[in-house]
């Protein structure tokens, strides 16, 4: 992957709100992104930041009393949000798919998994009918699933979640997408049956040179599975850059906190380091930077802008950008740490 | 364990075991046994946490409720204290509620939509009939203070909670009573990264504060690491490993332990290793394999563990482990 490849997603102030009786939820506010031919981009933030809807707005897919607001989704060059739903409906089948975190309850019951898998060629190619069986059947070998022609006759509810799991991520394949987004894909598995399933996801990832969208809010996966790496929060992108930066050394008060916060298997601390308070409520979305409220690096360097003016996400260099006053210049203020 | 750490112990487990039975056919006959928990012995002392992990099913709530005596055992002894549990008076048993306690993985099942969150909180308060009234309102609102929820959310209820909160809710119902043993039941697993922490810190805080002792029950190996002062590891219904956190995370014995750390994502991108990536699904406790239960996914089975069972034996670095390799 070079520094200077197209992107084969490019999403670009992206917001998507929720018109709810107690108010507006600015679930995505302002979202922005990139995805390289054959990269994971991993996604993470905490629960409620919007990845979840970010994914479905590309798609296409948020329902009422959601709506997209605004800005662009430029996949291979051309933006989904102008396509008529016909247009979108290929692009679903073709180019992008999406698989969830719950795989049980994202299959449908009353049908054997094998003809659920079958469907999508169904829909999607021109394929006859033995052909589709003989496709079904290789999907299935080639994610895992043993005694394939035996299980494509298996009902959901006969299934394990891990086998669920690789069901969806077969369905996902079917057409050899660009572009496969997975939403917390292995947060409902068992330890050792998701290090079976990032292991196909991995494998895909190199045999295959799909790109991906991994959203989690486990930085251990994103550590292990991501190129590149977006951290969420309150609806907004607060840093992006490739993994090894990411942990090595992150910029963002947020990212820091978070790295610190969490827990690392054989590196006992008696206690751990909080970032305090809570996320604001996306309803009620403080002026200023969203993290204002809980950041440490505020209060030390005494930041009045914090809580006045919102930072915009950016370009600290070709490939790490931040959302942030401390690296940012604005009228009477003046970055305070230098990055260069 | 020798027999004086089993004297001092506050909780001791005897030969525990729980099986559910599975009914069929027209006349709805027990056709078959769910051996959820079989054979479980371990204690806890004053004070210390006792984690115990393993993945979905393998009976860890199982454990944990039995042991409060919220489930009856199907065979075995526990002891709150040297009191059997299974043999307590109607007065002894409220008495034992009170120093017993949990924090449920969903709390939000397990709290009353009706009561606001000081009602609910307070209930233990009212039912052993702890101080006035004024006395109990305060006494809530220091609990809320001390789990990170603020006083005006006293007066609301349950639904108008996230996640995060209503987890802190449930951790301080169980702390009102101030009881001298908690199983903590998954009770970080639903929270973000940033709450986890908050709420780590403060379990490790109150039981500086209380003395209390914990039974931890999780499946994230890194969070039973940071808690525990000795860890349980399950799996289908038997116990296969048991040592100190230190032991246990230097030099893990059963196959499976090794199999369950080297599955944990590290947060690090630099970090090389050898992963064991166990094959197939865990098996059901409906018809467990025979010999070692972990016999058809073991990188390391031998003929005889297909067949007999490996018992817990004490190991020269001081941990017990349930394998062939190692007798
Ligand atoms: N149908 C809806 N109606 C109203 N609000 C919604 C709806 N769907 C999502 N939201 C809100 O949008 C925000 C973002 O939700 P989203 O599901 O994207 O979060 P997430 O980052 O995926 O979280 P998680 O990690 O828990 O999956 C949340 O505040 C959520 O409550
Ligand atoms: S903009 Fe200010 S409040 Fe926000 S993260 Fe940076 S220093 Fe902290
Ligand atoms: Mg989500």
């Amino acid at each position: 992957m070079t520094e200077n490849q197209k992107p084969l997603l490019e999403v670009k102030n992206l917001k998507t709100y929720f018109y709810t009786r107690d108010g507006i939820v600015k679930a995505v506010d302002g979202v922005d992104f990139q995805v390289k031919p054959g990269e994971v981009l991993g996604v993470v933030g905490e629960s409620g930041c919007g990845k979840s809807v970010t994914s479905l707005s590309i798609m296409r897919l948020i329902k009422k009393p959601g709506k997209i607001m605004g800005g662009e989704v430029l996949f291979d060059g051309k933006n989904l949000l102008d396509l008529p739903e016909k247009r979108m409906v290929d692009v679903r089948g073709n180019d992008i798919s999406i698989i969830f975190q719950q795989p049980q309850s994202s299959l449908n019951p009353v049908f054997n998994v094998g003809n659920q898998v079958s469907e999508v060629f169904r829909l999607h190619s021109n394929l006859k009918k033995n052909q589709i069986k003989k496709r079904t059947v290789g999907l299935f070998q080639q994610v895992g699933i043993p005694d394939a022609d035996e299980k494509v006759r298996s009902y959901p509810h006969e299934m394990s979640g891990g086998q669920a799991q690789r069901v969806m991520i077969a369905m996902g394949l079917a057409l050899d997408p660009k572009l496969l987004i997975a939403d917390e894909p292995t947060t409902a598995l068992d330890v050792t049956i998701q290090a079976q399933i990032l292991d196909l996801m991995r494998a895909l990832k190199d045999n295959q040179g799909t790109a991906m969208i991994l959203i989690t809010h486990d930085l251990g996966v994103i550590a292990e599975m991501a190129d590149r790496v977006a951290v969420m929060y309150a609806g907004v992108i607060f840093e992006q850059t490739d993994v090894r930066t990411l942990f090595n050394k992150p910029l963002h008060p947020y990212t820091q906190g978070l790295l610190e916060s969490i827990p690392a298997l054989g590196e006992f601390k008696e206690y751990l380091t909080v970032i305090p308070g809570s996320v604001p409520s996306l309803i009620d979305l403080p002026p200023g930077c969203r993290f204002a409220s809980r950041c440490g690096a505020r209060t030390k360097y005494d930041l009045n802008i914090c809580t006045e003016i919102e930072p915009t996400l950016n370009d600290l260099s070709p490939s790490h950008s931040v959302r942030c006053w401390l690296y940012q210049d604005y009228e009477g203020h003046q970055a305070i740490l230098d990055v260069a | 364990m020798s027999e004086d750490s089993k004297a001092n112990a506050l909780v001791q487990v005897d030969h525990l075991k729980k099986y559910y039975p599975v009914r069929g056919g027209v006349l709805r006959q027990i056709t078959a046994w769910v051996q959820a928990v079989d054979d479980v012995s371990f204690e806890i002392q004053p004070g210390e946490t006792v984690g115990l992990v393993g993945e979905s099913g393998c009976g860890k709530t199982t454990v944990g409720r039995t042991i409060l005596n919220l489930i009856d055992p199907t065979d075995g002894e526990v002891f709150f204290e040297s009191k059997n549990i299974y043999d307590l008076g109607k007065k002894e048993l409220k008495q034992l509620r009170s120093e017993m306690q949990i924090i449920f993985q969903d709390p939000f099942a397990s709290l009353d939509p009706r009561l606001s969150i000081a009602d609910s909180i307070g209930q233990g308060l009212r039912i052993h009939k702890r101080g006035s009234r004024r006395e109990r309102f305060e006494q809530v609102l220091d609990i809320l203070n001390k789990v990170g929820l603020e006083e005006y959310h006293a007066r609301r209820f349950p639904h108008e909670f996230s996640g995060g909160q209503r987890q802190r809710i449930g951790i301080a119902r169980a702390l009102a009573l101030k009881p001298k043993f908690i199983v903590c039941d998954e009770p970080v697993s639903a929270l973000d990264v940033s709450i986890q922490s908050q709420v780590l810190n403060l379990l490790r805080d109150l039981q500086k504060e209380f003395n209390l002792a914990y039974l931890f029950i999780a499946h994230n190996l890194s969070v039973v690491e940071h808690i525990s002062n000795r860890v349980a590891v399950m799996y289908l219904g038997k116990i296969v490993e048991f040592a100190t956190r230190e032991e246990l995370f230097r030099e893990p014995l059963h196959p499976y332990t090794q199999a369950l750390m080297s599955a944990v994502p590290v947060p690090n991108p630099d970090y090389e290793r050898n992963r064991i990536i166990l094959e197939g699904d865990v098996p059901s406790p409906l018809d467990p394999p025979s010999g070692c239960r972990f016999h058809p996914r073991c990188p390391s089975v031998m003929d005889h563990c297909k067949e007999r069972e490996p018992e817990m034996k004490p190991h020269s670095s001081g941990s017990q482990v349930a394998c062939w390799l190692y007798e």
